[in-house]
């Protein structure tokens, strides 16, 4: 297989032939695509495509992979150095006059680390993006440290770490992972990679794979053992560095870049929801944030100016919040504006729309859009989702936060109350739940959406049965989407926030009373409410902590939480206090 | 929005006003004097000994600064957290200025924010307090009740996307009275404010208790009454995730029928006001 459009060349160095693929403009600032193991160059095809109308991308194999020929003899023929000269040659080849971004991932990012941290490549190398490959010297360091204070906790790193490299183990052992590689391991790991890894079958891994592991064992062989017993003591980064950590790697355990600052000044960081193999699973993402740091090191590295809580876990996401002209919403969409996320604020008032969207660009958010829709409204919906997919791209997280208020006894609710809050409540919730979270099932590279449902979903009150009832849909809703989701990496959550000083209160409907008692129960539960004075910036921090964390159901304020512990564990006392009239 | 010619400020007025200018006066010397490393209490000491060295014996209360996010008063639990601590001041901080000197019998107390550099979001706060200086006199010329025109000002507060800081004030307030002190020869201050104009606070407190007023305009039911004349220093406070900006300045409120009689700023030449005119 080849990658579609790429001009190939042959580079000579130190008894090997590597075979290099260019794609893009030369003119461009030129990024370089290292790969891992068992690999080939082909596992950056999805990420090199995003790439190539905006830069020179180059890709090579690694000596002994794909279809670069192998060192005689294999042993020796793969050590750091060895790796160093075929980059160097690489980049005189394709770039000699400028320095290159450098991209590494697995086995192309360790050998990267090195690449980055020894002297004769200073001023060749602009930036480095890093995924799932620690440098080993970094690796001795991290164990040297943790042998030498064994604290119950640095223990604990130490030895799931140690767990997660039983690979590593066995590629020591002597032809055993060659028979295997080139026998039944071989055949079946395109099958592997797809159920353990939801990597997505296709044209990769390519037919060269039994050589490609057969030969790369000896990448662990040659320079595993000799650099975690000796770490180079001098091995600080000469150039940017941004670090992409996948938090569900099978291999390599988020805590091993914890000493990283050290090494690196000014590290970007970045974390994913994803496993391994981020240039199959997420290549939007992985292209996305690598052409981010390219351009913001091009044009000088400006400080960021995102510095939100989860930063790098939002940074450069695209987020939709509905009912962001006030309350949670509003501080939802400033949240995820903190933590620099491209943030489009719909509301029903276009003037508060806008107004969230002005203020989320000044406080980190790199774009911020305002869209005015009624979410009740299936046609304006539909043709806000068709402006949303065509001018900003496909949702990482939606919020369907709009909701109103409505209280008042079940016999005084009429049809229409009903149809009101039922068509905002709940039908906003499954129109934006349908329209964005098709299009995310369908892009496959996971994403989030986040109900926000009341503590009202699960504490029954005589004196909210409609409002009761939309939220209770709209929790269920959500658990239900879960389970179907769950198989595309689409997390859903149901936030249960409870009593919160938002203006839901003054714009609620009260059944059965006439206007001005009504106004005056507006006014008075609003005072209640501010009494109580939970800020909504909290519930906003809720929502961004359940991202992170993928939770399910997610009661926010105390309240809320003893009364999801009641419904679980003593109903009956909620049922008794469902029978309270709230006196007004 | 329109104030009373200068010629027609009475004497006494124009003590008031001369004050506040030099307050204002010493805000902006002590402001751009201000470097990084610079800490709180240094910056509240530079005010006092500024205003020292120009006569100023007495306060309403000592100068204070907040620095970074304690310009939003985050976490602020205690009074005690107003007073100035040793955060230092970085590039691209927040700061505000507030002090309230006494001199020559009359009280200014005054609020000034800006920043070390550029700071856009504080830059927006700033802007978005001009609506709020309007709204306000508006409404006390139209003699609405204290509480329904701080609930007003809420109102605004949260359409513009900001949160209402100066209810974390003693008593929530937006503003109070201040008034003339005698100079004494002794004038000691108690957790920072000067016992003479506490003194005439405790004494108006009195007063309006037994009739129906407050010198303290909160938004609790002892500020549901028509605006008291008297001099106001007004002190609208927005936050904004960890960024605050407020200004302070004075309010006449008189008993005249005459609606651009019955209230008007003291001062229209002070900092945040020209900063307006000037992007307009």
């Amino acid at each position: 297989m080849t990658l579609k459009g790429a001009r190939e060349r042959r580079v000579h160095t130190g008894g090997v032939e590597l075979c290099v693929a260019e794609l893009g403009d030369p003119q461009q600032p030129t990024v370089v695509l290292v790969h891992g193991y068992p690999d080939s160059k082909e596992v950056w095809s999805e990420v090199a495509a995003r790439l190539a109308d905006r830069f020179h991308v180059v890709l090579y194999d690694v000596r002994g992979h794909g279809r670069s020929t192998a060192p005689r003899p294999l042993r020796g023929g793969f050590t750091l150095t060895k790796l160093t000269d075929d980059f160097m040659a690489v980049v005189d080849a394709v770039s000699p006059d400028r320095p290159v971004h450098l991209v590494g991932h697995d086995w192309g990012s360790v050998q990267s680390w090195e690449f980055v941290t020894v002297g004769r490549t200073e001023g060749r190398i602009a930036s480095f993006t890093s995924m799932s490959g620690p440098s080993l010297d970094h690796f001795g360091h991290w164990i040297n440290a943790r042998v030498k204070r064994p604290t119950p906790r640095r223990l604990g790193q130490l030895l799931g770490q140690g767990a997660k490299s039983w690979y590593v183990y066995l590629l020591h052992t002597p032809a055993l992972p060659e028979l295997a590689w080139r026998g039944p391991l071989g055949k079946r790991w395109p099958k592997i990679l797809e159920r353990a890894e939801k990597v997505p079958a296709g044209d990769y891994p390519t037919a060269s794979l039994p050589s490609d592991a057969a030969h790369g064992a000896w990448l662990y062989r040659d320079n595993v053992r000799a650099r975690l017993r000796r770490p180079r003591p001098d091995a600080f980064a000469h150039a940017p560095v941004q670090l992409i950590t996948p938090l569900g790697d099978a291999f390599l355990s988020e805590r091993l870049y914890d000493d990283l600052d050290e090494w690196v000044p000014r590290l970007t960081r970045h974390t994913l929801p994803a496993k391994h193999w981020i240039p199959r699973t997420r290549p939007h993402q992985v292209a996305s944030w690598i052409e981010e740091f390219v351009t913001s090191v091009e044009g000088g590295r400006p400080e960021p100016k995102a510095t939100g809580r989860h930063a790098d876990r939002f940074g450069g996401q695209l987020v939709l919040v509905t009912g962001a002209g006030s309350g949670i919403g509003r501080a939802t969409a400033f949240a995820f504006a903190e933590a620099g996320a491209r943030v489009v604020a719909v509301d029903r008032d276009a003037e508060a729309a806008v107004r969230t969207a002005e203020l989320s660009r000044l406080i980190g958010a790199p774009e911020a859009w305002a869209e005015t829709a009624d979410v009740s409204d299936e046609q304006a919906m539909e043709k806000l989702a068709e402006r949303v997919h065509s001018a900003y791209g496909v949702l990482d997280v939606l919020v369907n936060n709009a909701g109103i208020g409505l209280s008042g006894s079940f016999f005084s609710t009429t049809t229409d109350d009903w149809r009101k809050v039922l068509d905002v409540n709940l039908w906003g919730v499954i129109h934006g739940c349908r329209l964005f979270g098709a299009r995310m099932a369908e892009r496959g590279q996971g994403g989030h959406i986040v109900n926000i449902a009341s503590a009202a979903a699960y504490q029954p009150s005589r004196a909210l049965p409609a409002y009761s009832t939309s939220k209770a849909a709209v929790l269920m809703l959500s658990e239900c989407l879960r389970a179907e989701l769950a198989g595309e990496d689409i997390g859903v959550t149901a936030i249960c926030p409870g009593l919160v000083n938002t203006n839901i209160t003054a714009t609620a409907r009260f059944t059965g009373v006439d206007e001005a008692e009504e106004r005056r129960r507006q006014q008075r539960s609003a005072r209640l409410y501010g009494l109580r004075n939970y800020p909504p910036e909290k519930v906003a921090d809720a929502v961004l902590d359940a991202v992170t964390r993928d939770r399910a159901v997610v009661p926010v304020t105390p309240e809320a939480r003893g009364a999801h512990l009641l419904s679980r564990f003593m109903p009956g006392a909620l049922r008794r206090l469902a029978r309270l009239n709230p006196k007004l | 929005m329109t104030t009373a010619v200068s010629s027609e400020l009475s004497a006494e007025l124009r003590g008031f006003r001369r004050v506040q200018r030099l307050a204002y006066e010493c805000a902006e010397a002590v402001a751009a004097r201000l470097e990084p490393g610079v800490t709180e209490r240094e910056a509240a000491r530079m005010q006092r000994d500024w205003l020292r060295e120009r006569g100023v014996r007495d306060w309403f209360h000592l100068p204070f600064a907040w620095f970074g996010d304690r310009t939003a008063f985050v976490n602020f639990r205690l009074p005690l957290q107003f007073f100035p601590t040793d955060r230092k001041l970085e590039p691209g901080m927040p700061f505000i200025l507030d002090m309230a000197p006494v001199f020559a019998g009359c009280t200014a107390d005054i609020g000034y924010s800006g920043s070390l550099g550029v700071n856009p979001v504080q830059d927006r706060l700033m802007a978005d307090l001009e609506a709020h200086r309007e709204l306000i006199l508006r409404e006390v010329r139209e003699r609405r009740p204290l509480r329904e025109i701080y609930q007003d000002v809420d109102r605004l507060m949260v359409r513009q996307g900001y949160a209402n800081r100066h209810r974390a004030y003693p008593f929530g307030v937006i503003a109070h009275k201040v008034d003339r002190v005698k100079a004494r020869r002794f004038s000691p201050h108690l957790f920072g404010f000067g016992t003479q104009s506490l003194k005439g606070l405790a004494a108006d407190a009195l007063h309006g208790h037994r009739e129906g007023w407050s010198p303290l305009w909160s938004p609790y039911r002892f500020s549901d009454h028509p605006p008291r004349p008297g001099l106001w220093a007004v002190e609208p406070h927005l936050g904004f995730r960890g960024t605050g900006a407020k200004f302070e300045e004075i309010l006449v409120v008189t008993d005249s029928r005459d609606p651009e009689e019955s209230a008007f700023w003291l001062d229209d030449d002070l900092p945040h006001v020209r900063r307006w005119a000037e992007a307009k």
